[in-house]
Order: structure tokens, then sequence, then C-alpha cells
């Protein structure tokens, strides 16, 4: 059986947290966990805090509460370049429920949207510690302690931000591969982010393939070298979905369409 | 084990109920209330035979905790029907062949009432977005596609 314990602010519930805990935000996780019988955890803490749940600006900055939803990431004006990203995470009843701070801590093949900001270099602001840079948040994610508050990214110059979430079945079906990108510069790129989801235990950045778009431009020329590197550093593993090896596969092809604009 | 009481509003009616840490509502609905409308398909929010309307949205009530809709509005399928009357979607459901073995229906008929709530005259594409978290193993989807615009088009001729 177990405890569940509902606090005003996120700060009381971190002040509460202790081991065999578990924080339920949107439920699409933790719930699936307590319905399997997950004994890694006896106490739930939530907190009814409607801040959580703001998407603000601040200066150049967009801050995402913890607990807003796919939902409301879809129905926000100030985030409608991530709308496509949320729109692309289960149905419609999830994306009621489904948190963006829980994406963060999605299992491969999940987490779309935690790999959008990956690309996006987001922040981690955590409860009463210290802001964590997401490559950081996401490589040390079992290992975390404390509870997410927000996360925030700087707006990406208009056109430079790119996604497409590949799967089996349409329109919704899990990740055989998600990417995501960031792809400033116009004519040359510079300074590009490229981040894959489900090609790995945690969303991942493809550093090699970012280095090799330097200065590149995004013809089919321009971006063989970084579809030849595509696959360094990730770590794809076999599921229901697709082997490991599937994943490696067609890694190029989807990066290709994605870098080209390409349907398919 | 101390059980929480809560109270909320089912299909127009205030109801309650006491329950166990970390009970799902589904379970409240089925086995504390007897609402057998809502359906355990999966527990983890991959079929959607659960889904109920929370406060006019959308939510898969097998992820949904108990404690978490005090004071909501909550709708199922079984309170769609008025009285002997069938709701249209679940007219147009059994005159479309929308329903096989009939386990999806609930989910279905619950997503699709969020759409038409929001969305009287939705596209074909939209109505297909609204049941994409809904699995159906016998229909093909093609009939409940039709069967909720047909339902779609009688609404709004009757509100007209």
């Amino acid at each position: 059986m177990l405890t569940v314990e509902t606090f005003d602010t996120l700060d009381q519930a971190a002040a509460a947290l202790r081991d065999k805990c578990c924080y339920l935000g949107g439920g699409t996780l933790v719930m699936r966990g307590v319905n399997y019988g997950d004994q890694s955890f006896d106490r739930l803490l939530r907190v009814r805090d409607g801040d959580l749940r703001r998407i603000r600006a601040e200066g150049s900055r967009v801050v995402i509460g913890a607990g807003v939803t796919m939902a409301q990431v879809i129905s926000s004006p100030d985030l409608a370049f991530l709308a496509p990203v949320a729109r692309s995470v289960g149905g419609p009843a999830l994306r009621n429920m489904a948190t963006v701070a829980g994406n963060l801590f999605a299992r491969s093949p999940f987490g779309d949207f935690a790999t959008a900001l990956l690309a996006l270099d987001a922040t981690v602001h955590m409860s009463g510690r210290n802001d964590v840079p997401i490559d950081r948040f996401l490589s040390d994610r079992d290992r975390q302690r404390g509870l997410v508050a927000a996360v925030s990214l700087a707006m990406p110059a208009n056109g430079t931000f790119r996604y497409r979430k590949v799967s089996r079945t349409k329109p919704k079906g899990a990740a055989v591969m998600t990417i995501a990108a960031v792809l400033p510069g116009g004519g040359r790129i510079a300074g590009a982010r490229l981040a894959f989801g489900a090609m790995g235990p945690t969303p991942l950045r493809a550093r090699a393939a970012e280095a090799a778009l330097e200065g590149a431009s995004l013809d089919h020329n321009g971006i063989q070298r970084a579809l030849a590197v595509a696959c360094d550093g990730l770590d794809p593993q076999d599921d229901a979905l697709a082997s490991a090896w599937y994943r490696r596969e067609v890694a190029q092809v989807h990066l290709s369409r994605l870098l080209l604009n390409q349907e398919g | 084990m101390t059980k929480t009481p809560i109270t909320f509003t089912l299909n127009g009616a205030e109801t309650g109920a006491f329950v166990d840490g970390g009970a799902n509502l589904l379970d409240v609905l089925r086995r504390g209330m007897g609402d057998l409308s809502p359906k355990l398909g999966c527990a983890q929010g991959g079929c959607g035979a659960c889904t109920v309307l929370i406060d006019g949205a959308a939510h898969l009530a097998c992820l949904t905790l108990a404690e978490a809709v005090q004071g909501a509005q909550v709708e199922t399928t079984a309170g769609l029907a008025d009285g002997p009357d069938l709701h249209p979607l679940q007219q147009a459901f059994v005159e479309g062949f929308a329903a096989q073995c009939g386990f999806c229906s609930p989910g279905m008929l619950m997503a699709a009432k969020a759409l038409l709530d929001k969305t009287p005259n939705p596209t074909r594409d939209q109505v297909a977005e609204a049941i994409s978290g809904n699995l159906c193993r016998c229909t093909g989807y093609e009939p409940i596609i039709n069967a909720v615009l047909t339902a779609a088009a009688q609404m709004r001729g009757r509100v007209a």
C-alpha cells in the first residue's frame, strides 16, 4: 500500500524527499509503475501549486513549469514551434496529463519532448538547488536528487528548429527514433545542436554529426560528412519496435530527410 | 492503512468514496462505484479503453490518481444516454457498425465526445487525431471515424 502526501509548494515536497519516495506529476509514468507493482517506492509526493503549470517569458527565454502538460504546450502561442513536438507524444488524453518535467524521465523509446529540449540546450531548474544544463541532467538522470521546478530555453531563431519523429504506426506510435535539431547560420551552419531520442538509454547529442555540419550547407553534398557519422556516440537498443541494428541502418536516412527538409 | 475520502461529480451526480493510497480512478469507478463503462485494458496508457472526461478534458482513468479528482467533474460512457435515448455518438456507433467486440467503445466514445464538445464540425483528420490514443483491434477504425462524423453532423443539425 502506498502513502500519498500532498503539499502546497514544491519546496515543501522537496524537503520531504526520502528514500523510497516518488514524485507524482501527470501520472503517466508513475501511475504505470503503481499499477504494475513497482516496489522501488512506497510514498507518492504530489504538489498543488498552479505555478508549476505556468509558461512565462523571462527576457529572451521561456520558462516552462515542470507540470505544464503537452496539451498546454500545444495551445501556447509562445511555444508554437514546440507544438509539433508535444503533438507527437501519445494521444490527446495522455497529452492532457503528461508533463514537460515527466518527459525528462521517460525511458526509451519515450522522451520525445526531452529530445527536443536537448537540442534546444534547455536548462533544468531544480527546486532549491542549482540549475542544471540538460545534457548533464539527462546523463545523470538516475542519480538526480531533488525535484524539477521548471525548464527554460532561449527561443531559437525563426526556422532554425527542426523535429521529426519516426514511428511505425500513424498517426501515433512510439518512436523508432526522434530527431531534433537547432541549425543556426542560414547558408553555412554554425553551432548546430542535434539530438536523437530512442537511440540510447536517454536522449543523446550526435556530437560528431554536429561537428561535421559546422560550416556545411544544407544540401545533398553538404550533409554527407554528417550523415557518415550520424550514429557516432549514440547507443541504440533493441526493443519491440526495432532492433539496434535497424535503428543504426536507418538513422542516416531520417537525418538526411530532416536536414534537407524532405517529406517521408 | 487509512483510506482517504474523496468527493467528486460523476455524470452530474455528487458522489464520494474512501480510496486506498495510490488507487487509480479506474479502480474506484469500477470497483468502488460500480460504473463498469470505462474498461481496464493495458493499465499503462497505451490503449485508451479507460478514457473518461475530467472537467471536460479526456484523461486516462487508469493513470489518474483517484485523490486527484477531488472536486472535479468526471464523465463516463455510463452517463451519455438520456434515459432510454442513446447519445448521438452511441447511436451512430450502433448504426455504423463502429462497435464490434465493444471493448474499446467506451474509450472511443469519450475521446470523441471530448472532440465534439470543442469542435462540433471536425475534419476527418481531426477525428482520427482525437481517437489516436485509443486502440481498436476489430474495426480498422474507419467505421469509428465515420460514426463520429455522422454523429457530429446530427448534433449540429439538432442545435441549429
